[in-house]
């Protein structure tokens, strides 16, 4: 038996003792972020306000208000979405979680009709379509982030094959469906910041800030899952627990995004690729509040611009995949896929 | 005591794992040897609640591992495995920190920094405990994630071959440290290990695995015959014995 202590490891190691570059801190991030996105929606609201203010400026606040509760859905269940399945490529609407809302919007469409959809008006819809989407997502991907070992490229490969399907689904129900109640349904999906439902609004908030409860009681667990599956374990973290809650988490901050403005692929992409570079420090607080306030910025910011400079105001969805699809293709190339 | 008891591990009609059961005393290293496909890493995996097991059981100090909440049993029990990638950019003392979350849920105290220094400091980390874990070679690396465990304090510690991708010196640097751990601290080791020689040098007790089944288990001495190791690799082993040590020949 041989029971050598050892009297220390070799100096060799200790050597090149380099601090490492720290960068500017994440508390300071938020800050200089928060007062910006705060000067763009203060921009948003206050720019040329002429004429009727009492009908103008509500409206420019449901506006603004759908962006910032959109940057919020989409940055928070992108930053959750990764942090789960170990990965800084796939999103939720990589996924195909959008397009799994879109289809449900379709199935309600076709199951009981348009007038009927907009007789019940758009808080009750929104309740119901949100429900289903809790249900069907648990069933369709729980199986595929609570086991461990499942590639990269296979989840990638799902989320594809589930995108394609869901739209195809959804393209024939439409071809199925009467011309008259298929121009409701395109109004939903092709909705933008411009004729967004105060009520629904409202209602959309109330389900981000009971998912945002959730996620805020999982903080602890979320920086421990962070560091995979099995470590996580070893901690002590009820993996699949914590999986089935993000995932929940993530359909319902999902579906209020895709209610309020549609689909879109890369924008969580990119703010919480951009929010993993600027923040140096790895507790999700930081990282969500970065990742949100990039969101509000690239939004409230990118809205103005097209709409004061550019004078038009639909393309911000193109702008934003345009540079997400980019950023999409960059981390690919990068090899950041483990 | 670690008793596992007619634990199984099927995939579809193949099984992996095929009714083991073992009981592994407290203190020492106790290493599993086998050929590759012998289902060593899988009984690992079920004793440590990685994976789920279709039969038997495994209790740790009386927890059964697949019903003792999570937290409990990271109190008691810390796992290694060896492909430790991290998706995060976190410092050694930021990761070694983790290994307090069992004990803290969260929300560190006083004490636990003296857990972490100690820790970082018996694995000759404090020099480098403010790097970027990114920024470590592959044997630093893996001592700094030997380091979270060891803050973990637990009284058991499971290594899913911890020799892996580390160059001669640094394996035997493991191995003093693992022996170490066991000599001074009185933990009870558990590692899966390829190399015989290795597991005859440093272990306490060795168990043998072939094609899912326990087939061996004893001290080095008593492993380390040619008929058993035979038995076990299906190849002629001889056995020489070296400083007190029992080595086996098996390159020509």
């Amino acid at each position: 038996m041989n029971a050598v202590v050892s009297t220390g490891l070799p100096t060799a190691l200790t050597q090149h003792q380099r601090r490492p570059i720290k960068g500017i801190p994440p508390k300071t991030w938020i800050i200089a972020l928060a007062v910006l996105a705060a000067a763009l929606v203060a921009a948003f609201i206050l720019i040329d306000l002429r004429g009727n203010i009492g009908y103008i400026l509500p409206r420019r606040a449901i506006k603004v208000g759908s962006m910032i509760l959109v940057a919020y859905a989409v940055g928070v269940s992108t930053v959750l979405f990764q942090t789960v399945t170990s990965n800084r490529i796939l999103t939720p609407s990589i996924m195909g979680f959008d397009a799994l809302y879109m289809l449900i919007q379709t199935g309600l469409t076709f199951a009981i009709g348009g007038q009927a959809l907009l007789t019940m008006g758009a808080p009750a819809r929104f309740v119901i379509e949100v429900a289903l989407m809790v249900a069907f997502s648990f069933l369709l991907y729980r199986w595929l982030f609570t086991g461990g070992g499942k590639s990269l490229h296979l989840m990638l490969l799902v989320g594809i094959v589930f995108g394609t399907m869901f739209r195809g689904i959804s393209s024939l129900l439409q071809r199925l469906i009467d011309p008259s109640e298929f121009i409701i349904l395109q109004d939903l999906f092709f909705a933008s910041f411009n004729n967004v439902d105060g009520l629904l609004l409202l209602v959309s908030a109330l389900a981000v800030a009971a998912v945002s409860v959730l996620a805020w009681r999982m903080r602890h667990q979320l920086d421990v899952l962070s560091l995979g599956r099995e470590t996580a374990i070893n901690l002590g973290v009820d993996h699949k627990r914590s999986v089935i809650s993000v995932l929940i988490i993530c359909s319902v901050l999902v579906a209020v995004s895709t209610a309020l403005v549609g689909p879109i692929t890369f924008f969580g992409l990119l703010v919480a690729s951009l929010a993993y570079q600027l923040c140096s420090h790895f507790r999700h607080t930081s990282v969500l509040a970065i990742a949100v306030l990039l969101g509000i910025i690239a939004l409230v910011g990118g809205q103005l611009v097209l709409e004061q400079v550019f004078a038009f105001d639909t393309a911000l969805s193109i702008v934003i995949e345009f540079v997400g699809g980019i950023v999409f293709i960059a981390l690919l190339l990068k090899g950041k896929v483990k | 005591m670690i008793h596992v008891s007619g634990v199984s591990k099927r995939y579809g009609t193949q099984t992996v794992v095929d009714d083991v059961s073992c009981y592994i005393k407290d203190g020492g290293i106790t290493s599993i040897i086998g050929p590759n496909g012998a289902g060593k890493s899988t009984l690992l995996s079920m004793m440590s609640r990685l994976l789920d097991m279709d039969a038997g059981s495994v209790t740790i100090d009386g927890l059964d591992v697949n019903d003792t909440p999570g937290r409990e049993l990271a109190r008691k029990m810390a796992i290694l495995r060896q492909d430790n990638q991290l998706t995060v950019r976190l410092t050694v003392r930021d990761l070694v920190g983790f290994g307090r979350f069992p004990h803290h849920g969260g929300r560190p105290r006083i004490e636990d920094k003296a857990y972490i220094d100690q820790a970082l400091d018996y694995l000759d980390l404090s020099a480098m405990a403010d790097k970027f874990v990114d920024e470590l070679s592959g044997g630093q690396r893996q001592r700094a994630f030997i380091a979270m465990v060891l803050a973990q304090d637990t009284d058991y510690l499971l290594l899913d071959e911890p020799l892996n991708n580390l160059d001669m010196k640094h394996a035997v640097e493991m191995m003093r440290l693992l022996r170490r751990l066991t000599d001074e601290l009185g933990k009870t080791v558990v590692l899966v290990i390829h190399d015989i020689n290795f597991a005859s040098c440093y272990s306490d007790n060795i168990v043998a695995m072939r094609e899912g089944r326990l087939v061996h288990q004893g001290a080095p001495a008593q492993i380390m015959q040619p008929e058993v190791l035979r038995d076990v690799y299906e190849i002629d082993i001889r056995i020489e014995e070296i400083e007190g040590n029992r080595i086996g020949v098996y390159f020509a």
